[in-house]
């Protein structure tokens, strides 16, 4: 069995994480922390997690930023606000996982092949250029992304879907998307000038 | 009474019964209902995670296009109404944020609005238009049926103030009114797995099974909910549970479905087929 | 040193003194800018800024300038005038100036505490101050009046707090009387069967205590009342003591209690609040045997002869004492007392308020006050762990901090729990033989011999599991969990969620102010802090203290607290008292109204408009009169005057103008 090394020095941490972390919408009460673990508790994912979302959040607050990002955790999130109702300090746990999230993608250190991280990135393309999701046309873009397999035994599901009516084939889109790529834009656009700055 | 409807991506998609089932419920109770002219989708959660801005500002869009009227929103997709009052909330809250926003709306000739209000149908039935009221235009009251009224995660949390977080009444009280029994469960607001049946279906599997067995073990003869992403992953993988755990048959109705069912509509103009898991047994009769 | 300032010469010689406070006002504030500022000012004759004002040195420096420099009015820039003005006042006495002579400016809580620019709070402190110095100049030489201190003392709560408080001040020689709102007094600690951490039985100790207070020739003792009414100052309180109608003559009765058994209703059938409605009473009832005093009551809600009319009596009947009198009515005493202690207490924690949790909707769960009967061998069970639906629990969740350390609820750490957690856990585990877990955030013990008590506990075996439970529910997902309470957490030192099933589920409850803390906070005109405790006058060096002189506070009404620091605190609040009512007089402050005799016009506006009764008529020179005594000097009269003629001392209209002159001459621009 390989032996790993399990003592972290402090030079390993970055020091100004978790101040980025408290300076993000919903990140702010980060450090308020009393690590009672009911958000794990409350938490339906818990059990699939590298790190409960307890140990999260104190990861992040010491600054061990390279576990935080490259955790499953932060993906297993399904946003079901359980931890952010129960916490005693009104910590937004779901809003970090999300800032989590981006600073992840941003950063390019989420698991090659990993589907969540993909829908994500899908999702956001199919909205950005059409305003409108079509669930058939993301969930096989999806899977043929990331797991051929899978995609094969999601076809008893597919056939239902068609049986049942419930299935879309055409790309849906809104009318102007002309107003939406101007949207888009103008966010691009401040947020380069920003960075020039 | 007059309300404008923001539908979402998916009551277009796999949860058109839901889109079918409220319009006919809301055309019956004689309440108008306007389709939000060339919105689009909500940017859902998943989005969130790759660009907050954006996120906010394609939301944004939807609000400034019902800022137009003054009458409020029905987003009846659970994640749609969180997303669009997270939207609003997160606005609010953050002067920066609602600076990029206004800015990015004002260039496609768009004014940001936070006049509207973003409300759930629960909301709207419970408290609008009202128990009596609904009470009244019941016809086939669903006596005997007992049903396990499922919330979901997204519709009460964080944002509902409807309704309570832990202990939800507003769909029970509206089965009831159909003449219908809810039954007593722990597991009303727990979540569906969402997306995760799609990405990491062992997870999502799970959360399934869970929730239709303690339904079954209660004594449901049909699960009711209010969210799209709920009635498809609950009726959508009783045969993937079926292998991984064991079977486990319960139709999934939308709480639309059941008050059109007790107002004498029809099953068809209600969608009721387009359940994967038949609901024959328990409109055996009816 | 202000030599470039010739003082003028209209003006008196005015010593400017400016405090570092340590960091507190230094941090922030500029100081020495704002001396040499001050230097420059009209009449200013010395500026200095030292360390610590307050401290000896600091006083003395003032005393040798006043005398030296021929100091003749002093304005100190430093804290709050509640901490030292007393001691500036007196000071400016040891040099030989009258003590109000003299003017405080709050440059630390109003400006270092409140900001962070420290640029700008620089420039705020120099307004302040430069407000200070215009105002003091007209200051006129006022002496304190005294007034001698009614000896009575007045203890509200009947619980262990107010309990010891009666007694220590009645052994001490002062009359005392007791009022407590229940029929008995013992109040929580009566509910418990031992105390932690030595498991001394809490009876055995506390019934002792309950029979000297009756038995005491100095106290007063008035259960099933209330303090509706309280007026007057320091040393001369009248107060109104409602006394509820019990519906059986106090002096009359003695206890036998022969007439519950009489009582037309043959089985105990109501909800009995002593035992948290674990057991039953009848409408003619008696809490517990060692009751205090041992008199028994009637319910009018759930007495037939009281609520209808029509009842044969048997209860009255059987009284050989003729004790029975259903027409009592509620009786109005009036008392005059010196001083004042509260020891209100606090009120558990709803349960239900944390859905989660399951109390009131699964019969598993019980509170901690509940579990405290059960456990107690004069409790509805006998001593016996009993569920509500009559089995014995296997295995028993004791959760922490329900209703604590939560912003949903209350922020703050009852401070109680943990050790009542762990007295419980010891006891059931005793009583039963049943596992028993408690699941805590954090273990506090920092008492004398509590961490020790933790320690025997681990030994003894207890679970206990790290984590704050996320809930209790009847869903099982495996066979051992089925029919049984699953309570899901996060053993956070473990690393991992676990699902404990268990047949009891204990809530420890936290500390809250009583309901109605408000409206008893302002009947005795004291303050509430945020969460709604009663506020104490300093947190370290008044703690039974309160704003209001004469009035101290003793136990969990100010802030949750156990049995041995509530006794500490008792203690010292009768010491207080004690110390107020032995000096024999109190000072008031001067800054009392008075009427400019030849200006009144006796149009009597002001009469109705004191709220302290303070103005009379003489209706033989029709013109009103202030009572200097019963001045508050809160200025009312003076700013409701028609014809200008009431004056208050330390608020003349030309001190107040020349402040508000002194406070907008700055020569920034804005």
């Amino acid at each position: 069995m390989p032996l790993e090394r399990k003592v972290k020095y402090e030079n390993e941490c970055d020091k100004e994480f978790a101040d980025w972390v408290t300076s993000q919408t919903g990140g702010e009460n980060l450090r308020h922390c009393i690590q009672c673990g009911i958000c794990s508790a409350a938490c339906p994912l818990s059990l699939y997690m590298d790190y409960t979302p307890r140990r999260l959040i104190n990861l992040a607050r010491a600054g061990f930023k390279k576990e935080v990002l490259s955790s499953l955790t932060i993906w297993l999130c399904a946003s079901c606000y359980a931890c952010r109702v129960e916490c005693p300090k009104e910590i937004q746990i779901t809003d970090i996982m999300y800032l989590l999230k981006r600073k992840a993608i941003e950063e390019g250190v989420y698991p090659r092949r990993f589907p969540i991280p993909v829908l994500a990135r899908e999702f956001g393309r199919m909205v950005f250029m059409f305003g409108r999701v079509n669930e058939t046309l993301l969930v096989t873009d999806l899977f043929l992304r990331t797991n051929w397999f899978k995609f094969l035994s999601m076809t008893g599901l597919g056939l239902n879907l068609i049986r049942t009516g419930r299935m879309s084939y055409l790309p849906e889109h809104i009318k102007n998307r002309g107003q939406l790529r101007k949207i888009m834009n103008a966010i691009d656009t401040e947020a380069k000038k920003g960075e020039t700055k | 009474m007059k309300y404008q409807y923001f539908p979402g991506c998916s009551l277009k998609g796999t949860g058109r019964a839901y889109e079918e089932s409220f319009l006919a419920v809301f055309r019956a109770l004689g309440v108008e209902v306007k389709e939000l002219e060339d919105w689009n989708c909500c940017g859902a959660t998943a989005y969130m995670s790759v660009d907050e801005t954006k996120s906010y500002a394609l939301a944004g869009r939807n609000l400034a296009i019902a800022g137009r009227e003054n009458s409020d929103v029905i987003a009846p997709c659970s994640a749609c109404y969180l997303v669009l009052n997270k939207t609003m909330k997160g606005i609010q809250e953050h002067p920066e944020l609602r600076g990029k926003v206004t800015r990015a709306l004002k260039a496609a000739g768009l004014d940001y609005s936070d006049k509207v209000k973003v409300r759930h149908p629960l909301d709207v039935l419970v408290n609008d238009i009202g128990l009596e009221k609904i009470k009244k235009h019941v016809k086939n009251p669903l006596t005997g049926m007992k049903l396990a009224a499922y919330y979901g995660c997204q519709v009460v949390r964080p944002f509902a103030t409807f309704d309570d977080q832990h202990n939800p009444l507003t769909m029970d009280k509206l089965i009831e009114a159909s003449g219908a029994e809810c039954v007593t469960w722990p597991l009303k607001t727990h979540c569906c797995g969402g997306s995760l049946t799609g990405t990491v279906t062992e997870a999502g599997l799970r959360m399934v099974y869970i929730i239709l067995s303690e339904a079954k073990k209660r004594g449901a003869q049909a699960i009711v909910t209010p969210c799209p992403l709920c009635q498809f992953n609950l009726d959508g993988y009783q045969d993937q549970v079926a292998s991984a755990y064991e079977r486990v048959d319960i139709p999934v109705l939308y709480f639309t479905q059941v008050i059109g069912l007790a107002m004498g509509l029809s099953p068809r103009e209600l969608g009721i087929k387009r359940g994967i898991a038949s609901a024959k047994e328990l409109m055996a009769g009816r | 040193m202000s030599d470039n300032n010739p003082v003028q010469k209209n003006l008196p010689r005015i010593g400017f003194y400016i405090c570092h406070c340590g960091t507190n006002i230094a941090g922030t504030i500029d100081v020495a800018e704002v001396r040499k500022y001050a230097a420059g000012l009209p009449g200013v004759a010395v500026s200095r800024d030292y360390k610590y004002m307050c401290s000896d040195p600091g006083q003395e420096m003032i005393a040798k300038d006043i005398k030296e420099q021929k100091l003749e009015r002093l304005v100190v820039a430093a804290c709050s005038p509640n901490l030292h003005e007393e001691t500036f006042r007196k000071a400016a006495l040891k040099g030989g100036l009258n003590p109000f002579y003299f003017q405080m400016v709050n440059i630390r809580e109003h400006v270092a505490w409140v900001h962070t620019d420290k640029k700008a709070a620089t420039e705020k402190a120099k307004d302040l101050s430069r407000a200070a110095i215009a105002r003091v100049a007209y200051h006129q030489s006022l002496e304190k009046k005294r007034v001698p201190v009614d000896p009575n003392v007045l203890v509200v709560g009947g619980g262990i707090a107010g309990i010891h408080a009666a007694l220590t001040l009645a052994n001490a020689g002062k009359k005392v009387t007791l009022v407590e709102r229940e029929a008995t007094i013992g109040g929580h600690m009566a509910l418990f069967d031992k105390t932690f951490p030595t498991l001394d039985c809490a009876a055995c100790i506390l019934t002792p205590k309950m029979s000297a207070v009756k038995a005491h020739p100095n106290i007063t003792l008035w259960t099933y009342s209330e303090v509706e009414k309280v007026e007057g100052y320091v040393g001369n309180y009248k107060v109104q003591v409602k006394r509820k109608p019990r519906y059986v003559k106090e002096d009359l009765c003695v206890g036998c209690m022969e007439c519950i058994d009489a009582c037309v209703f043959k089985e105990p059938k109501f909800h009995d609040k002593f035992n948290q409605g674990l057991g039953k009473r009848k409408p003619v009832y008696i809490d517990f045997p060692q009751a205090t005093p041992k008199v028994v009551l009637v319910d009018p809600e759930t007495c037939i002869q009281l609520k209808t009319g029509k009842c044969k009596k048997s209860c009255a009947a059987v009284c050989d004492r003729n004790a029975f009198d259903f027409e009592q009515k509620p009786e109005i005493k009036e008392i005059q007392v010196g001083a004042i202690v509260l020891a209100t207490g606090f009120k558990a924690y709803d349960a239900k308020r944390d859905y989660v949790y399951g109390y009131g909707r699964y019969p598993g769960v019980y509170t901690a006050l509940e579990v405290e009967r059960l456990v107690n061998a004069s409790g509805p069970t006998s001593g016996e762990i009993v569920l509500r639906d009559g089995k014995r629990p296997k295995a028993v969740g004791i959760v922490h901090c329900v209703g604590s350390r939560d912003a949903k609820s209350n922020k703050w750490c009852s401070r109680v729990c943990c050790m009542y957690s762990l007295k419980l856990a010891h006891l059931i585990k005793e009583h039963s033989g049943a596992d028993v877990y408690n699941f805590y955030i954090d273990m506090r013990a920092p008492g004398k011999a509590y961490e020790e008590f933790y320690d025997k506990l681990l030994g003894e075996g207890v679970q206990f599991i790290r984590g704050r439970v996320a809930e209790v529910t009847d869903w099982a997902m495996t066979p051992g969990e089925e029919g049984r309470l699953v309570m899901r957490v996060e053993d956070t030192l473990a690393g991992f969620v676990r699902r404990i099933p268990v047949d009891m589920v204990v809530l420890s409850t936290g500390l809250e102010p009583q309901a109605d803390a408000q409206e008893v906070r302002r009947r005795f005109n004291i303050g509430c802090g945020t969460e709604g405790f009663f506020q104490e006058r300093h947190p370290k060096l008044a703690p039974v203290n309160t704003f209001t002189d004469g009035i101290y506070i003793a136990g969990a009404c100010q802030a949750p607290r156990d049995i041995p620091d509530t006794v500490a605190q008792a203690g010292a609040a009768a010491a207080e008292a004690l110390a107020l009512i032995d000096a024999g007089f109190v000072e008031l402050e001067p800054n009392t109204s008075r009427v400019i005799e030849d200006e009144c016009c006796g149009c009597k506006s002001c009469i109705s408009l004191c709220p302290y009764s303070a103005i009379t008529f003489d209706e033989v020179k029709k013109k009103a009169v202030i009572n200097e005594v019963l001045c508050k000097g809160c200025g009312v009269c003076a700013a409701a005057c028609p014809s200008g003629s009431i004056r208050q001392n330390l608020f003349e209209d030309d001190e107040i103008f020349s402040e508000i002159k002194g406070i907008l001459a700055n020569d920034r621009k804005i």
